[in-house]
């Protein structure tokens, strides 16, 4: 039976085998991960960026915190402490955005031919993407806790391992998200646009930085947009899955934003919609 | 803690769905192989090459040399081996839960402007009672037998006794006016209670609950301590700058020693080696030689990012061994753990607003102190030299005791 399938020059996307699907997933996480390992200036910024806020800008602000105790913490912290989860979103919402860039190279020097000629679904093939660029960036956020543990950023040692299912799929939200900013990027010049009007509103009107009573203080109709904002409960949902706890209206936001980007990116790529529609400005 | 051994059973079945995942894949992977390799070249020829592509895939690919037998055998083994560990890390996270729980303790601090008593359960680390007591409660303090605790209530010039079960005020014992601080000898029979206002210690037969003498000290006498022996009671005057040495046989001063501006607390070592003395304003700890009555060294503190003037050493805690003890930094918002042989300052933890008094969970595995300011007692974890949490309580607490109920 298999014989008929092999020699089938188009095989019909609905017949492949679990199997074919690992195999198709290892191929783009390894393909992933080892570009991230040569890579090592890329590793080396990854971990400097939220180092860089650790060292220098949390110092500055030691003084800032220490006045209330908010969930999912049982006591006074220092600025630090606070911030840690916040930088580990920063370090994921980076890396989303950076695969992003990379799918519009991709795209500009025809790599990305090679990965969607194959004949797995395409939606497949782009949550593979995602799959992976998550996992690289749970490394990334993984070695940046090793650096903070030094720096006296000691969570539970059970909430190491409570932490990664939060991390997996804030990295899916946010990898999702630049996957769907990148399908409207024709070049790789446009990405500065993204620094500007997607990286920073998200991360600074967020509740990385600071805590939402404190922005409250400040203005409320801020501290509703930074509710509103998917990268808050990204955030918050890290914090709480680092202190072993469950903030269920972060995950459901988390979730759900997860769902509505990915959705979003496969349509977007759709041959029949996106990618074609642009394709021949890119290759020809 | 309930959360340790779930996400443990999480883990168990996660594993063990891994472990049946590659079982039934196994054999399928290598069927596929070669239609596998046909569609990937048919891939790779319409695209026209790319170099890295390849490269990865064929290193992912099955190896087809792999015998079907063993290879199953083998994910049986390690299926084996996974559920070993994972029922070994589930072992681990239940013990860990079985551990937590303390022996309950119940700890009673003084809220001095609130005017109560608040009574916190070890167990949960909750305010389980709220007692009212008399004006400005500070110097607390269980008695021996573990039966009642005394509370100094300075605005009402008496010292009031609580029934530590039933939680209610059914005594009270005289003192001077505005006692503020007071220690007992070890047999739990005399008192002696510091009169803020009158310069005066006074002495109490706590068998019968009467004054039987007063001692002449310094101007606003405040720490009061007695060395192991019980032979000497150490009382510090905040505005004379001293150590009064006071002999509890005679009931009289036999040495002064000066230490810095305005001592609140002194703090015997178990073996009566060392005498700790802190001063607020001079903003060290005095380490004084017992049977030479002088100061031997000081402890210096610096907070990184505070003003010097914020660093004010109040409440002293030393543990058994003495090997570390703990000074509570006022509004620096921290506890020093200082190190008992070396005097030197070790890290400083971070607690509520105006860190007062301290004291240790009679095991010695938790140390509570009180944040004044911010309403507060702060629980640290002893070993680990870390806080772990902090819990409300009434208006400015002040002074703090634990027991075994």
């Amino acid at each position: 039976m298999s014989v008929t399938t092999v020699h089938n020059p188009a095989p019909t996307r609905s017949g492949f085998s679990a199997g074919e699907y690992i195999t198709c997933l290892i191929g783009i996480v390894w393909r992933e991960g080892l570009r991230f390992l040569h890579q090592r200036e890329r590793f080396i910024s990854a971990l400097v960026r939220p180092l860089v806020w650790l060292f220098i800008f949390a110092a500055g602000f030691r003084q800032v915190l220490g006045i209330s105790i908010i969930p999912p913490y049982e006591t006074y912290i220092l600025y630090e402490v606070y911030i840690a989860p916040g930088l580990m979103a920063m370090i994921q919402l980076f890396n989303g955005m950076q695969s992003s860039l990379s799918m519009v190279y991709d795209r500009e020097m025809g790599n990305m031919r090679t990965l969607l000629v194959s004949p797995l679904p395409r939606g497949y093939l782009l949550f593979c993407k995602l799959l992976a660029g998550t996992a690289v960036s749970v490394l990334q956020v993984y070695a940046f806790l090793i650096i903070a543990w030094f720096w006296d950023i000691t969570p539970p040692p059970m909430g190491y391992l409570t932490v990664l299912p939060a991390l997996i799929l804030s990295g899916l939200m946010l990898g999702a998200l630049g996957m769907l900013i990148s399908s409207g990027i024709k070049q790789l010049e446009n990405f500065a646009g993204v620094m500007n009007f997607v990286i920073f509103p998200m991360f600074f009107a967020s509740s990385a930085l600071y805590p939402l009573w404190r922005v409250e203080e400040g203005s409320p109709w801020l501290a509703y947009l930074c509710e509103a904002n998917p990268f808050t409960h990204a955030v918050e949902l890290i914090r709480f899955a680092l202190y072993g706890k469950l903030n269920w209206v972060s995950l459901a936001v988390v979730g759900g934003c997860t769902a509505v980007f990915m959705i979003g990116a496969i349509l977007a790529y759709d041959p029949s919609r996106g990618f074609v529609r642009r394709g021949p400005g890119g290759e020809a | 803690m309930h959360s340790v051994a779930e996400v443990a059973g999480w883990f168990e079945e996660i594993i063990k769905e891994i472990g049946k995942r590659e079982e039934s894949l196994a054999p399928k992977l290598e069927l596929h192989v070669n239609h596998e390799q046909r569609v990937h070249e048919d891939g790779l020829e319409r695209a026209r090459g790319n170099g890295d592509e390849i490269e990865s895939s064929r290193r992912l690919r099955p190896r087809p040399e792999e015998p079907a037998k063993g290879g199953r055998l083998e994910g049986r083994l390690r299926l084996r081996r996974y559920v070993g560990i994972a029922a070994y890390l589930l072992t681990a996270a239940l013990s860990l839960a079985a551990i937590t729980p303390a022996s309950a303790y119940v700890a009673f601090v003084s809220n001095e402007k609130g005017n109560t008593v608040s009574v916190i359960d070890t167990d949960t680390w909750t305010v389980t009672k709220t007692i009212k007591v008399g004006q400005r409660p500070r110097g607390i303090a269980f008695t021996r037998d573990g039966k009642f605790v005394m509370v100094a209530v300075g605005d009402d010039d008496t010292i009031q006794v609580i029934d530590a079960k039933k939680m209610e005020i059914v005594d009270t014992l005289p003192s001077g006016p505005d006692p503020e601080l007071f220690a007992q000898d070890a047999q739990g029979k005399t008192l002696y209670v510091a009169n803020e206002n009158d310069n005066t210690v006074t002495v109490l037969d706590l068998e019968k609950r009467v004054r039987i003498g007063d001692v002449q000290v310094g101007v606003e006498p405040e720490g009061m301590m007695l060395s192991p022996d019980g032979k000497i009671l150490i009382c510090t005057s905040e505005t004379t700058n001293m150590a009064h040495f006071i002999d509890t046989a005679t009931r009289k001063i036999v040495a002064n020693v000066l230490v810095d501006a305005r001592p609140r607390y002194a703090e015997f070592k178990t073996d009566g080696s060392e005498l700790w003395v802190s001063a607020e304003i001079g903003g060290t700890v005095s380490i004084i030689d017992p049977a030479k009555r002088e100061v031997t060294s000081k402890i210096k503190f610096a907070v990184p990012g505070l003003r010097s003037e914020a660093i004010q050493p109040v409440g002293i805690s030393l543990t058994k061994d003495g090997k570390t003890g703990f000074v509570a930094l006022g509004p620096a918002n921290r506890v020093a753990v200082v190190d008992g042989t070396t005097h030197e300052v070790k890290k400083y933890l971070l607690v509520g607003q105006r860190v007062w008094h301290m004291e240790f969970t009679p095991d010695e595995k938790y140390l509570l102190v009180t944040n004044g300011v911010s309403n507060d007692v702060s629980v640290i974890d002893v070993a680990a030299q870390k806080v772990i949490k902090t819990i409300q309580v009434g208006e400015l607490p002040w002074g703090i005791t634990i027991a075994q109920p």
